[in-house]
């Protein structure tokens, strides 16, 4: 069987659903949520590539290098917040935040 | 090799340049740098915003098509800086009292500040995506700012793991954009999209929904404004002060800018999305602030209300409809300049407090402030002769222009039950038993207090300067 566009994208969308229901669904760990975002950004980064290989057109993949750049620098901040938090509430469980509702 | 032409981008480069300068000064000056990095940090803003006026209003584009300016990028950009600068003036006393006075603090505005610029001025999806999380990252260290609270982190948490969402999803919108058109340049997009006899396909349309989604959570619009009323009330007030101003300027800016540019053509496709978003975000605006006891939480709901009314001009798509964006969008902005000014001056003998009952009884302690709040809630409420009345009836007369009466007879009526819990807040402080009043006002509030209440209360007198700038900036988008 070819491995053809289609099976790339569904692959991404796959991938991307699972990063948003990671996202929702979790109730344990703010750690998970975490990885769930990475996950899309990977998602992203599979439809551009698959996109720009297959029109021959370089500039997704100069897009999918960028969002790698800031995916490593939003997974630091992200963890340098999950750290502060954790020193003020000493649990990092996602049913635990809710100081503010309403 | 040629070299792009650097020139355009000069505020942009100068600020980059600037933030670092300020980080050097502030690592060298050491502890007691914060208020030198604050001033600083204004005078550059402030230099920014006169390069971007005395550089060149024609549409000029750079960087191989990543970045253009003209007249509509310069407005947003003056608007956004100053906006920036107020809040970081607003911000130095507040810090050093609560012992928030750190030199990062205004550096982190000035570089989200800088993202702001490179979002407005985006003419492709990857510098607008650069911009969004240049501008995203530094606020979600901002909004974490008072490392030792658990509120603070916990909307520092909260608005990370709900931008992170809304960067994906806009992620993955470009990325079908891309793939259904071949290109990430607006320019390109414009000439494919005008092109004779062409059909927006289903994977192009999924593609601007969620492009629509990730720009929708940006300026808190319905149904992506989770985020809004705990981030506002957990973060610091000036924090608050500056969330409610600066960004929600250049989201606007980005989500004007592509949806008049690139998408304009298709305006059948995104109509009624934006307007599914601006009646979702004028009626949540509306009624679920009616039971807020705390004011930052108020002005929460209060500005995801005001976005709503903000994109009833978007979806009208004309020239007018952009013109009144621009005017609401800086009336808005003025407004809550004011406003935030007198919550910073909420402050008892034990502290800072937030609660709207807190406020009973100003009129007679404090009969200059309660007199400046309620000029602004009257306005924000939208009531005739202040300045958000005509905010709202330019948005308004630009949508029935446009043939949208539903939308604006929807905004009215919101507007009707929106001013309920404004002129609440004028009744408990008129009309309601003196509380413990507050501590004397810092005189840098009660300038910016007088002078956004002048501009609120007598602006019918002379609009003709706002009015001609922002329609000579709306022009621009429909050549």
């Amino acid at each position: 069987m070819e491995i053809g566009l289609a099976h790339y994208l569904t692959v991404s969308a796959i991938l991307l659903t699972l990063g948003i229901f990671g996202i929702f669904l979790n109730r344990k760990n703010v750690i998970v949520i975490l990885m769930s975002v990475e996950l899309m950004l990977l998602a992203v980064n599979i439809n551009l590539v698959a996109f720009s290989s297959f029109m021959g057109d370089l500039a997704g993949q100069v897009f999918a290098l960028f969002i790698l750049t800031v995916a490593a620098g939003e997974a630091a901040i992200g963890l340098a917040i999950l750290v502060v938090y954790f020193r003020n509430r000493g649990s990092i469980a996602v049913e635990d935040i809710h100081h503010m509702k309403g | 090799m040629v070299l792009p032409e650097f020139s355009y981008a000069l505020p942009e480069i100068f600020l980059a340049v600037a933030a670092m300068a300020l980080l050097m000064l502030g690592v060298f000056k050491g502890k007691e740098s914060s208020r030198t990095v604050s001033w600083a940090a204004v005078a550059s803003i402030l230099v920014a915003a006169g390069l971007v006026l005395t550089g060149d209003l024609e549409s000029r584009i750079t960087f191989n098509g990543l970045y253009q300016t003209d007249a509509f990028t310069a407005f947003m950009k003056v608007l956004a800086l100053c906006a920036s600068a107020i809040a970081i003036i607003m911000s130095m006393d507040y810090n050093s009292r609560e012992k928030l006075d750190r030199f990062e603090f205004p550096i982190l505005m000035v570089i989200a500040t800088l993202g702001m610029m490179v979002m407005i001025s985006a003419n492709d999806l990857m510098s607008l995506y650069m911009g969004i999380e240049l501008m995203s990252l530094s606020l979600y260290v901002t909004a974490a700012f008072r490392r030792d609270s658990v509120r603070s982190t916990e909307a520092g948490l909260k608005y990370f793991v709900l931008g992170a969402l809304s960067s994906g999803m806009l992620l993955y919108g470009c990325s079908l954009i891309y793939g259904y058109t071949g290109t990430t340049n607006f320019t390109n997009f414009q000439q494919i999209f005008a092109a004779e006899g062409f059909e927006a396909g289903i994977g192009l349309i999924v593609g601007i929904v969620f492009l629509i989604a990730g720009l929708a959570f940006k300026v808190s619009a319905v149904p992506f404004h989770m985020w809004t009323p705990d981030v506002y009330e957990g973060v610091p007030t000036p924090v608050t002060a500056f969330f409610a101003a600066a960004p929600k300027v250049a989201g606007m800016a980005l989500f004007i800018k592509t949806f008049m540019i690139p998408f304009g053509d298709l305006i059948a496709q995104w109509q009624q999305v934006i307007v599914f978003i601006s009646v979702a975000s004028m009626i949540l605006g509306a009624f679920a602030a009616i039971n807020q006891k705390n004011i930052k939480r108020l002005m929460a709901y209060s500005s995801i209300g005001h976005m709503g009314y903000a994109l009833v001009g978007l979806a009208a798509g004309t020239p007018e409809g952009v013109r009144g964006v621009l005017v609401y969008l800086t009336i808005y902005v003025i407004m809550n300049i004011g406003t935030f000014a007198i919550i910073l001056s909420m402050r008892q003998r034990n502290g800072m407090v937030e609660e709207i009952g807190h406020l009973a009884g100003l009129g007679k302690s404090r009969p200059m402030m309660a007199l400046m709040l309620m000029i602004f809630m009257f306005s924000l409420a939208g009531i005739p002769p202040l300045a958000g009345f005509f905010g709202k009836f330019y948005v308004f007369v630009s949508a029935v222009n446009a043939g949208l009466y539903a939308l604006a007879i929807i905004g009215l009526l919101t507007s009707v039950v929106g001013a309920f819990y404004y002129i609440r807040i004028v009744k408990i402080m008129y009309f309601d038993e003196e509380a413990e009043g507050f501590e004397p006002v810092n005189r840098t509030l009660a300038v910016l207090m007088g002078a956004s209440g002048l501009f609120t209360a007598l602006f019918f007198v002379y609009p003709a300067p706002l009015l001609s700038g922002a329609a000579a900036a709306a022009e621009v988008l429909f050549r």
